[in-house]
């Protein structure tokens, strides 16, 4: 289906090709793991949010979100000023970076993205996965490559946590016949300062933070719901009797 | 309170119109479950105006501001995120609603004689609907915004000749730009919703000079008591208003399951990709069109390029739509309704719906070769349906029509 090569239709081209993820130069497909969270935890949200502002926030900006906000997941103002305030001046102002975007690029190959609704986009599966395949790759200008993010621009900013995985080579003949080397799975060479189950529920803290940032108002989102669909329930029963009450004389 | 009725009816025909509308418009009584759909179509244009109003507040029409201050509808605006996805699941409901409202004529023979205007009115509705989604999708500015907003206008560019400068000329420049979100939002918020009231306007004008068809397909005007009520009408008012109530408590139950539980309709109401700001220079490796654009999108992409331009499958997909137009001209049957419509019919609207649904769902899909051979085939069914009408209703058996409405 490479038949739609028109040059005015450059962009629907690219539909064509079909899913981006398939094996091929995007390198092998992750099952992504599913990211232990819930919202509802603000012991958990509250640690996450520590983690982010601590480890993300020096350079990826959050810039939809508000500081105050954090009052939602049960800290006090003076908690935000004095446990992560940071970045900036007042708690009413937005978690934004101070590193500008052309330092960014020259420095990292890629302005590193805002992330406030960055599990709405990628998914909080996603983020969970990503942050826990981060693997040793010589190749890379920074010495690291990431299992779903293949030549990843980040470097492995919690590998001090983490420790360092490498990966376990098995080959396994391609398409085309020939004999390719691919990423079996990763194993621990050094560990950090963490073992990989507490730091998976330090990334599992972290995304739970990232998913509630992405849409803050979703609790109460949910407890409207349910009262606004209670309430139709109600009306149904009106509307039900109402409408056979008046419609008894229609033969 | 009478004297006062009266100073007005001496000035402004306010008693006259109730009566006309509704007090004394005779409904037939034997309307069901898919008559809702006309009101609740009313009902979702109400929401998306209102929601639409509060959003045009806070809402900046702005490159540089636009994904931000959605952001900050959802987040700082007290309920902001209320009314965001409102609207934005009143816009797939609002498709949803006139598919089926669509889908009813096509059943009981609503387009057909003395119901044409009333059928053309209602297809440009839905063309204005399509061109006031397209215009507003593009509003959030994320990457699914910019780059659909982006193949829809280069759509206009394989037209032969005149093409490249139409897509600039709607553009207002050589890309989606500041320059279009601006002119977007201006059709979007104010040109389009004039267009679409005036033609709501003139579609219920149309109704009620006719009167409503029914699930019989048969005129009840031709039976009227002494009074020249139709003997089969009941007035609109009270009786199909208390009816629409318990329809509008249904549909609301349904939307704010939607709204408050499932808002991004697992991707297909709010795209994921949708929450990445616009760039221009990275353009995403999936890009899909909203859902209720997908028939005509597997359309486009099932026909081949000819002569080197993609113009031909724009020009199906164009007449896909408009084609709607030339209903009640086609269908040559002397009844109107299904229930006394012979096999023919049955089997050829069974197909289109298997086409059109078929054809939706080929559209979100990767274009594989098994898949595009499989959009082309119910591509050929879905014009077939259409260009083969003339014969298969003319031809097809037919039962005998009741005088009066039966009550089924």
């Amino acid at each position: 289906m490479t038949k739609l090569s028109n040059r005015l239709l450059c962009a629907l081209f690219v539909l064509l090709q079909g899913l981006p993820l398939g094996a091929g130069a995007s390198g092998v497909e992750v099952k992504l793991d599913r990211a232990p969270i819930n919202i509802n935890d603000h012991e958990s949200l509250q640690r996450g949010a520590r983690v982010f502002v601590n480890y993300c926030l020096n350079c990826h900006s959050a810039n939809y979100m508000r500081y105050t906000r954090l009052t939602d997941i049960g800290l006090t103002e003076a908690q935000i000023k004095d446990n992560l305030l940071f970045a900036a001046e007042k708690p009413g102002e937005t978690m934004t970076v101070a590193m500008r975007t052309a330092d960014a690029k020259a420095w990292f190959g890629a302005a590193p993205p805002d992330l406030t609704v960055i599990t709405r986009s990628r998914g909080a599966d996603w983020v969970y996965t990503y942050l826990r395949t981060y693997y040793r790759d010589d190749s890379r200008p920074t010495g690291w490559n990431n299992l779903v993010f293949d030549k990843v621009g980040m470097p492995h900013v919690l590998h001090e946590l983490q420790g360092h995985l490498v990966p376990v080579m098995h080959e396994v003949t391609g398409e085309d016949g020939k004999p390719h080397q691919v990423i079996e799975r990763l194993v621990l060479a050094k560990p950090g300062k963490m073992t990989l189950t507490e730091y998976d529920a330090l990334v599992a803290d972290l995304v739970n933070y990232l998913t509630w940032m992405g849409e803050p108002a979703k609790a109460q989102r949910m407890r409207t719901g349910v009262a606004v669909i209670l309430f139709l329930s109600l009306f149904f029963v009106v509307a039900f009797y109402l409408k056979r009450e008046f419609w008894r004389d229609v033969h | 309170m009478e004297k006062l009725l009266n100073w007005v009816d001496a000035r402004f025909p306010l008693t006259a119109t109730w009566k006309a509308h509704l007090s004394e418009y005779y409904a037939p009584k034997n309307f069901n479950f898919w008559y809702y759909f006309g009101s609740l179509a009313i009902l979702v244009l109400v929401i998306q105006i209102v929601t639409g109003i509060f959003l045009t507040m806070h809402y900046k029409p702005d490159a540089n501001q636009a994904f931000a201050s959605v952001e900050y509808i959802m987040r700082d605006v007290p309920y902001g995120w209320l009314i965001r996805y409102a609207h934005s699941t009143g816009a797939s409901a609002f498709f949803i609603v006139v598919y089926l409202h669509m889908f009813r004529a096509l059943l009981y023979g609503s387009h057909r004689k003395p119901r044409e205007l009333i059928w053309i009115f209602g297809v440009l509705i839905y063309l204005v609907l399509m061109a006031e989604a397209f215009f507003g999708y593009l509003l959030p500015w994320g990457q699914m915004s910019y780059w659909g907003a982006q193949v829809i206008v280069n759509l206009f560019a394989a037209i032969p000749v005149i093409g490249e400068d139409l897509a600039i000329w709607i553009r207002g420049d050589y890309v989606v730009s500041d320059a279009t979100l601006n002119r977007f939002f201006a059709f979007h918020v104010i040109a389009l919703p004039l267009v679409l009231l005036g033609l709501i306007a003139a579609h219920i004008v149309a109704l009620h000079e006719v009167g409503s068809n029914n699930p019989d397909g048969i005129e009840i005007k031709k039976k009227k008591d002494e009074q020249g009520r139709p003997l089969d009408g009941i007035p609109f008012h009270p009786y199909y208003t208390v009816k629409d109530i318990l329809g509008v408590v249904v549909f609301l139950i349904v939307f704010s399951a939607i709204l408050f539980f499932a808002p991004e309709m697992g991707g297909y109401f709010l795209e994921a990709n949708n929450f990445i700001p616009a760039d221009p220079l990275k353009t995403p490796e999936h890009i899909v069109p909203v859902w209720y654009f997908t028939p005509y999108y597997a359309i486009l992409r099932a026909i081949p390029p000819m002569f080197g331009s993609q113009f031909p499958g724009v020009l199906a997909m164009g007449v896909a739509v408009l084609i709607f137009f030339l209903l009640p001209w086609l269908d040559r049957s002397p009844v109107k309704s299904i229930r006394y419509r012979g096999r023919k019919y049955k089997i050829a609207l069974t197909l289109f719906v298997i086409a059109f649904i078929g054809l939706g769902i080929l559209g979100i899909l990767p274009a594989t070769e098994l898949y595009t051979w499989i959009a082309r085939v119910l591509t050929v069914v879905y014009f077939a349906f259409f260009l083969l009408m003339p014969w298969y209703t003319k031809h097809d058996v037919h039962k005998p029509e009741p005088e009066r409405v039966t009550e089924k």
